[in-house]
């Protein structure tokens, strides 16, 4: 913590330039800039400038510009839905859904996915350079909402000329701002998909989060948020707050048919603290990877975004206000052994929904994979997508 | 021709009628004003809202099996996993033209609560059910002694989910009891063809194997 600016600045130039603050920069993803004409007016009452907006698309726009689908990522997502991801080099997070047809048809809707506001893969984020001090915003970055981020996303439509979305999809926080974008913006969705969401962050959820961001702050090499100036990384905080959550993505069952109580790579205990049991290397392996590719710092700002989000607080405690009188067409899906995001929240949607007369459908998946469910190849999840985008594309002349 | 069908979501042998459609769900889908709001509560796999589509008829559904709302969103029909018993509190009042209930009433905890909400949220309610009046099932009853089993309702006493039987009498007592007016009511034989329409209640409520009754709200 006594490092002096001097001594940083050495520090800084003996270790390479970290890959994630790179990419936060200058990530290899379209870009949209905006300077401090157009400032993003966020929930804390900041107005941030400048800013940019990394995204990516596939498919194309036909020429009434009405066939437009934005995905929105899940809290540890990115924009990279369906393509190479240039840090880790896997596929995309949602290939199974997202392609030349697949559920949501490449071939068909031109798909644009942003990386959130507060991200670390290209959309300023307090690992962006701050262009008054020349070095990553670290916790001088504003807290943002997921009211932000949907904001941010408007004025990345605003730039690509889009008016009205054909669909707005995404599942977990994803499905945070697809519920945001219809009660803030209904006129510019026709269908939207809230995938395992909720219109509220619940105090158990909070809690698991908490945990998460004490455990990051808590790595000594955090440096209040400064470890990239200090050239240090809180990867095992990160890491260990990697693990609390990834247990919460999963089940007890999808937990027990994978690893049951399995050990790792031997016969007997060790009677020692190693990874004796395949789920705490599976664990460590999921801390390990996600802190080569994820930021410290987005982390806490993402996972605080999550829990500030109340959808009914924002409009006097009534849900149903939220969405009164809108006309999009909705199809909500929970998952039976979800239980961060347990169905009774989707159901709270659909009642607010029905009591605004909103055409809504919602299915409930039988699947014991949990959370993560919305991610993995679910063949009724598929089919439920394609079939709800295949009718509202009828409905909106773009699929015959 | 009429022909017995594979078994649906509550029935396990339905007639149907020309065209492959179950007759009661034809007649139902008669009663319904082309270009109305409707829901259909205990909709299935969404045949009668595919009929209505067809019809130009703005349709929603409630399904309680899973199966079954997983079928008809995958249609692209705008229906939600919920409970008769417990979702419809949650429609605000006059949402809709007609609320439709197909061969689901006899299977609800509280048909009463089922009837006096779908005449709130909706302008007029259709009711469709299997008659425990007709003479086939009162005859196995008083000479077998045992709970009847038909082709329409086949399972055993102790594995079916219809928990609340009626006969089309007992139906209208409800009707008058909750302030329901009644509309239109149609009796349909085994074979789902309509009997005659002047008959005595006493006569439908012998021969008819179902009834589908048009309620609204008494002014």
């Amino acid at each position: 913590m006594s490092t002096t600016p001097a001594k940083a600045e050495t520090k800084k130039a003996e270790t390479k330039l970290p890959v994630l603050v790179r990419e936060a920069d200058h990530p290899r993803s379209q870009l949209a800039v905006f300077d401090h004409r157009k400032p993003l007016q966020l929930d804390c009452g900041v107005a941030f400038s400048p800013f940019q907006i990394a995204y990516q698309t596939y498919g194309s726009l036909d020429a009434e510009k009405s066939n437009a689908v934005l995905i929105c990522h899940a809290l540890t997502g990115d924009q990279h839905v369906a393509n190479v991801h240039p840090v880790t080099g896997k596929g995309g997070w949602w290939d199974i859904m997202v392609g030349p047809g697949r559920p949501i048809d490449t071939d068909r809707y031109f798909v644009i996915c942003s990386n959130v506001v507060g991200g670390c893969m290209g959309t300023s984020g307090p690992s962006s350079t701050n262009p008054l001090t020349g070095e990553p915003y670290g916790l001088d970055f504003p807290v943002i909402t997921i009211k932000d981020m949907v904001r941010a996303q408007t004025m990345l439509l605003d730039h690509l000329g889009i008016d009205s979305l054909f669909a707005v999809v995404g599942g977990s926080m994803g499905g945070m701002q697809v519920l945001e974008w219809c009660s803030s913006y209904p006129e510019r969705v026709f269908s939207a998909l809230p995938i395992a969401t909720a219109t509220r962050h619940s105090a158990q959820n909070i809690a698991f989060h908490e945990v998460g961001r004490q455990a990051v702050m808590a790595d000594p090499e955090w440096r209040n948020g400064r470890y990239f100036v200090e050239g240090t990384s809180p990867r095992r905080g990160l890491s260990v707050a990697r693990m609390g959550a990834h247990i919460t993505y999963l089940s007890d069952t999808a937990l027990h048919r994978k690893f049951g109580r399995r050990f790792q790579d031997r016969e007997n205990p060790t009677f020692s603290f190693e990874a004796d049991f395949e789920v705490e290397s599976y664990l460590r392996h999921q801390g390990s990877t996600f802190v080569e590719r994820f930021d410290a710092n987005s982390y806490l700002y993402l996972t605080r975004a999550m829990d500030y989000f109340d959808l009914a607080a924002d409009h006097g405690g009534v849900l149903a206000k939220a969405f009164k009188g809108t006309r999009t067409r909705f199809c909500v899906i929970s998952f039976t052994s979800d239980w961060l995001f347990p169905t009774s929240e989707s159901r709270a949607v659909v009642h607010a929904l029905n009591a605004g007369g909103a055409r809504v459908s919602f299915a409930e998946i039988e699947t014991d994979k949990g959370h993560d469910a919305f991610l993995l190849d679910e063949p009724e999840l598929l089919g439920i997508v394609r079939g709800f985008l295949d009718s509202a594309g009828r409905a909106r002349g773009i699929v015959r | 021709m009429l022909s017995r069908a594979p078994r649906d979501l509550t029935m396990a042998e339905t007639v149907r009628g020309p065209g492959g459609a179950r007759v009661d769900l034809l007649q139902v889908s008669e009663m319904v004003e082309p270009g109305s709001r409707v829901l259909d509560v205990g909709c299935g796999d969404g045949e009668l809202l595919r009929l209505l589509e067809a019809r130009g008829v703005d349709g929603r559904g409630i399904e309680l099996s899973r199966e079954g709302v997983n079928e008809c969103v995958a249609k692209g029909l705008a229906v939600v996993q919920g409970d008769a018993d417990t979702d419809l509190a949650s429609y605000p009042d006059d949402a809709f033209d007609y609320v439709i209930l197909s061969q689901t009433l006899q299977a609800t905890r509280r048909p009463r609560d089922v009837i006096e909400h779908m005449l709130r949220i909706g302008r007029h309610a259709i009711v469709s059910f299997p008659n425990f009046g007709h003479w086939r099932i009162r005859l196995q009853l008083l000479f077998y002694g045992r709970m009847p089993r038909t082709a329409n309702l086949p399972e055993t006493w102790y594995d079916t989910p219809n928990i609340h039987f009626c006969t089309i009498k007992d139906f209208n007592d409800m009707c008058a009891l909750v302030g329901a007016r009644m509309e239109r009511a149609v009796a349909l034989d085994p074979w789902g063809t309509a009997l005659k329409i002047d008959a005595p209640w006493w006569f439908w409520n012998l021969f008819g194997e179902q009834a589908v009754f048009l309620l609204s709200r008494k002014p």
